[in-house]
């Protein structure tokens, strides 16, 4: 075995254990320090103006009454008169203040005039007829009804209303009815109104994917059995409960606080330590190596926190203009729910089939959704399932809102809810347990197949899924109704790029430096459990030091890609550095360096103890000098591959919904995840238990709701925007695929997966207790009740 | 926060300014020698802070902390802002999220929807107030044993109100733990571990309390 390979299990005292996290007792203590935190002599307050316009043209800004008032150290304007407003809350002006209220004030002086523009924000009802507003019918506009099967009456009619803004030639029309278009739409079209279109009418629609493979026509004709759905789940917010934001200062020369070489001091919130520095530098034209970034704690980025954003470019001029001075600019929570971060919404129109053996034989799918002004993402449909037969597009909808980021897990919640629901629906049709009808078609998961099969059976077994599950619809008296509902997931996580410094000291000490972030994932954890377990230390002689730009780059944290980056290169950094001192302690040992082991803080012969060194004896002999070696991942040179990627993870939910009030309950859920070898059993176990209520909060509560009068979120709070609380989550069960088959795999990050399955697991289930099929996601009472109402 | 430019603190109230005349129902404006000044408002006097900066002490963890603020400033930004204790954090800033939970007179309250100047003559106690050092509380030390944190900025809130609600309710079930702990929200996903903490402080605390009922009363949690 190489001597990087990950160690046995006999032979690892930490890795692998259930290990408390080690920054447990600053944050429970309340010491620990976030950016929000950052509390220097001298800050100024920074905050900024946003357009109260869903989409508006900015026509002039007056700061003259703001710049005079006692306290206002500095005033930037950050979009001029002119500019393209395209959703509300966005920037205009940032003022920096001696304190909040000043700052307040400030932008209360402030005037700015907008000419409104027409905004549009709805992304709930499929791409027909986007002519509602009176325009006429373009080419993308019919092709969008007819691809979205908008009955032929509607297309009709919007056809000779509205008239269209196209010149549909014979050629157009021929290839149109042989495609299937009916006589009578075409009649309809030949014989349109031209209208030009008015300008700036474009279609917020714009189709993203189409694609067809197999025969899926024959193959539904042929098929035993056919459902078809609507599916989909709402935009959400990330809502971070550390806002967004950063704070800027340029020390002078003279100034004791700033390291050597430091022209510019920021402290951000951020997921991409590493990667903040190069942002700055080129609006701000100076050198990436002259500015320092700093972070120690973060409060929450699940995927929306990689740049400086506009507010902290802001911060950093104003701090210039107001001579250097440290200025702060935190998001307000409104800003935060409204403009930093979204996961897009996805709806779609699902046709499933399946053969008399229950195996899936075709998949139609028409999708939509909206990530703001730049469209929507493209969920991953049919989800994990490799369907023979498959017919899908996908039409992205911009819309006059903040944009989307990347929310955990990026696109798979939305697809699983969309594809796990078919299928659900698919086999309650055929009469079959779902379980049992995703076993007979795990073979289309391809490379994962082995791990889904490993895993369906404990999750049945720890949800008691034979005993408890009925087929659809609870049929016991009262109103209260109980179902069981599944959902598998898949995720990459192969370890990111990085690079760490590990130092073992004369005295015995140790240190690892790295520009890495800990979002609570336990990312400080598994360094120091990697680097002890390799060094046979205590956990404590291991000291971290992380969260500062000028320690050896590390990558962001996103896509679960930390804890394999992180965990390689620091034990190829260990590994080193132990081999480097057992050279050293090999003489006095008398005997050969690679027969020397490090166990139990003591350096000695393997298989002779009694010839040892203390770990404090044995870095003595480095002599006076410290001794560094620089860890990286990857590292072709030093084999083998430390980190993997393609998790598989199954969940299951046991819910209630009372059929009187629309309420949902998730009484139960489990989890079954794999992750490769697992570091922490503890930290792990946290973080898919975190998720699953972090999908009881989307699946049930979390909508960002659009006004379509006025552009704007109606919930940009947290009141209304609602998360879970301790009250809706009840007994969850999470068991790590470890041991043989996983441990070999090596580490794989764990962050997005578990988030995956839970919406679509609670809404089969509700759809298992209550007989019928709640197509969206949030499972509000409202929704459960119109759909209720409408079956009966 | 020391700036020559700052708005001056204003001990002698202004009543020019246009705040004043929102209030409603005022009568007879009555500037005295010394302290805020005193309107008839709905028939009683009631004394004029403000707009401008006052001088505002508060009893915080045991100790007198004094500075020159604002009316309109909260206990939470007074506490954060000024005197530098940031545990209680700014999350909703409404009264939603508890994430700035403090103790005032040892009850628990949003420190975000309370005027720091309205805390003026009360026992504030804060998240750094419970512990001396590095020493952890038994509760505290629950939370890192149950890892019930993760991104850990909703804990210093969910641990001073847990602390208390323990205090106050040595007997209770995990419905009750869930009910009264609802006044706390976490967007990681940490109830699990918080339901851990507090069911296994209320055991131990059970445990203790077999020798010395007043366990509880003294605040072995």
């Amino acid at each position: 075995m190489s001597d990087y390979a990950w160690p046995d299990p006999a032979t690892r005292p930490f890795l692998g254990k259930k290990i408390s996290r080690v920054d447990g007792p600053i944050k429970s203590s309340g010491r620990a320090k976030y950016t929000y935190d950052y509390n220097p002599a001298g800050l100024l307050a920074g905050k900024i103006l946003r357009c109260p316009h869903a989409h508006a043209r900015i026509t002039s800004i007056d700061t003259s009454a703001a710049e005079k008032m006692p306290g206002v150290k500095a005033v930037q304007i950050i979009q001029k008169p002119g500019a393209e407003i395209f959703w509300a809350g966005d920037e205009v002006v940032a003022v920096a203040a001696v304190d909040e209220p000043t700052a307040e004030d400030a932008l209360r002086a402030i005037k700015v005039q907008y000419e409104p523009l027409p905004h549009f924000v709805s992304d709930a009802e499929p791409p027909q007829n986007i002519a509602s507003s009176g325009g006429p019918i373009s080419q993308d506009d019919f092709e969008d009804m007819e691809d979205n099967q908008v009955p032929d009456e509607q297309v009709i009619a919007a056809i000779q209303q509205n008239g269209i803004s196209f010149h549909p030639g014979e050629k157009y029309l021929k290839d149109a009815q042989e495609s299937g278009v009916d006589k009578k739409v075409v009649e309809a079209l030949r014989t349109a109104k031209y209208v030009e279109a008015p300008p700036g009418s474009k279609s917020p629609y714009k189709k993203t994917a189409v694609q067809t493979q197999g025969e899926p026509d024959n193959a539904f004709a042929s098929a035993a059995a056919v459902v078809e759905g609507l599916y989909g789940a709402s935009c959400i917010t990330h809502c971070c409960l550390e806002t967004h934001g950063m704070a800027a200062e340029w020390p002078g020369p003279n100034d004791s606080s700033a390291s050597p070489g430091t022209n510019l001091l920021v402290h951000i919130s951020t997921q991409n330590l590493s990667g903040i520095a190069p942002q700055i530098a080129e609006p701000m034209k100076i050198p990436a190596g002259s500015i320092q970034v700093m972070q120690q704690y973060i409060g929450g980025g699940f995927g929306s926190k990689f740049s400086p954003d506009r507010w902290g470019i802001a911060a950093t001029q104003l701090s210039k203009s107001a001579g250097g001075k440290p200025v702060k600019i935190m998001l307000d929570r409104a800003a935060e729910q409204e403009v930093a971060g979204m996961r897009p919404s996805s709806f779609a129109r699902v046709k499933i089939a399946a053969d008399k053996d229950g195996k899936l034989v075709a998949w139609e799918s028409r999708s939509w959704g909206t990530g703001g002004v730049g469209g929507g993402g493209t969920p991953p449909l049919p989800y994990i399932l490799e369907i023979p037969n498959q017919r899908k597009q996908n039409v992205a909808i911009s819309t006059n809102q903040g944009s989307a980021r990347a929310w955990r897990a990026p696109n798979h919640p939305q697809a699983a809810v969309i594809t796990m629901s078919a299928i659900e629906d698919l086999a309650a049709k055929m009469n079959i347990d779902p379980v049992e009808f995703l076993t007979r078609n795990l073979d289309m998961t391809g490379p994962r197949a082995a791990i889904y099969r490993d895993e369906l059976p404990i999750a049945a077994e720890m949800m008691e899924w034979k005993n408890n599950w009925h087929p659809r619809g609870d049929k016991t008296d009262g109103p209260v109704k109980r179902g069981l509902g599944l959902s598998m997931h898949t995720w990459g996580g192969r370890g990111h790029n990085s690079d760490c410094d590990l130092t073992i000291h004369p005295d015995g000490s140790v240190e690892i430096k790295m520009a890495t972030q800990d979002l609570g994932t336990g990312c400080r954890t598994i360094i120091t459990i990697v680097a002890a377990d390799t060094l046979g230390i205590p956990m404590e002689n291991v000291k971290l030091l992380i969260g500062d730009s000028r320690y050896p780059v590390s990558g962001a944290s996103g896509g679960s890609t930390t804890s394999g980056g992180v965990t390689s290169s620091t034990r190829r950094a260990a590994v080193d550095a132990r081999n480097q001192l057992f050279a050293k302690v090999a003489p006095a040992l008398n005997a050969k360096p690679e027969d020397l082991e490090a166990v139990n803080a003591t350096v000695r012969l393997r298989g002779d103890p009694s010839r040892s060194l203390s770990w404090k004896d044995a870095c003595a002999k480095l002599g006076a000098m410290p001794m560094t070696v620089r860890g990286k991942n990857p590292d072709k040179s030093k084999p083998p591959d430390l980190t993997n990627s393609g998790v598989g993870g199954v969940q299951m939910a046991d819910v209630s919904v009372d059929t009187e009030t629309g309420i949902v309950r998730v009484n139960k859920m489990v989890a079954v995840q794999d992750c490769g070898l697992v570091v922490d059993v503890k930290t792990a176990e946290s973080q898919v238990k975190g998720a699953l209520i972090m999908g009881i909060s989307y699946a049930l509560y979390e909508e960002k709701i659009l006004d379509p009068v006025t552009g704007r979120m109606l919930n940009p709070n947290m009141e209304f925007y609602r998360l879970a609380g301790i009250a809706d989550v009840r007994e969850l069960k999470v068991h790590m695929m470890t041991g043989k088959g996983y441990d070999e795999r090596g580490v794989i990050g764990l962050a997005e997966p578990p988030v995956v399955s839970p919406g679509a697991a609670i809404s089969n289930a509700v759809a298992n207790a209550i007989g019928v099929r709640v197509p969206f996601l949030p499972l509000t009472p409202a929704r459960v009740l119109e759909v209720l109402e409408a079956h009966g | 926060m020391k700036d020559e430019d700052a708005p001056k603190p204003d001990h002698n109230s202004g009543l020019t300014r246009r705040d004043f005349i929102k209030i409603s129902g005022v009568g007879v404006a009555v500037p005295l020698a010394f302290g805020p000044t005193v309107v008839r408002a709905a028939g009683e006097d009631v004394a004029v802070h403000g707009p401008n900066k006052v001088s505002i002490a508060l009893n915080v963890n045991g100790k007198k902390l004094t500075a020159e603020l604002e009316p309109r400033v909260t206990l939470l930004d007074a506490l954060r802002d000024t005197f530098n204790l940031t545990g209680a954090k700014r999350v909703c800033d409404r009264g939603t999220c508890g994430a700035c939970t403090v103790l005032l007179e040892g009850k628990p309250v949003y420190a975000c929807m309370v005027l720091a100047i309205d805390a003026q003559g009360k026992q504030i106690t804060t998240i750094e107030g419970l512990t001396e050092g590095d020493t952890l509380t038994p509760v505290m030390q629950a939370f890192v044993d149950h890892d019930a944190q993760q991104c850990g900025f909703c804990t210093p809130g969910f641990v001073v109100a847990t602390t208390h609600f323990l205090q106050q309710h040595p007997q209770a079930t995990e419905d009750d733990i869930r009910r009264g702990l609802s006044g706390n929200f976490c967007r990681c996903g940490t109830y699990d571990g918080i339901r851990a903490v507090a069911l296994t402080r209320m055991a131990a605390a059970k445990s203790t309390s077999r020798n010395d009922t007043t366990a509880l009363e003294g605040g072995s949690l």
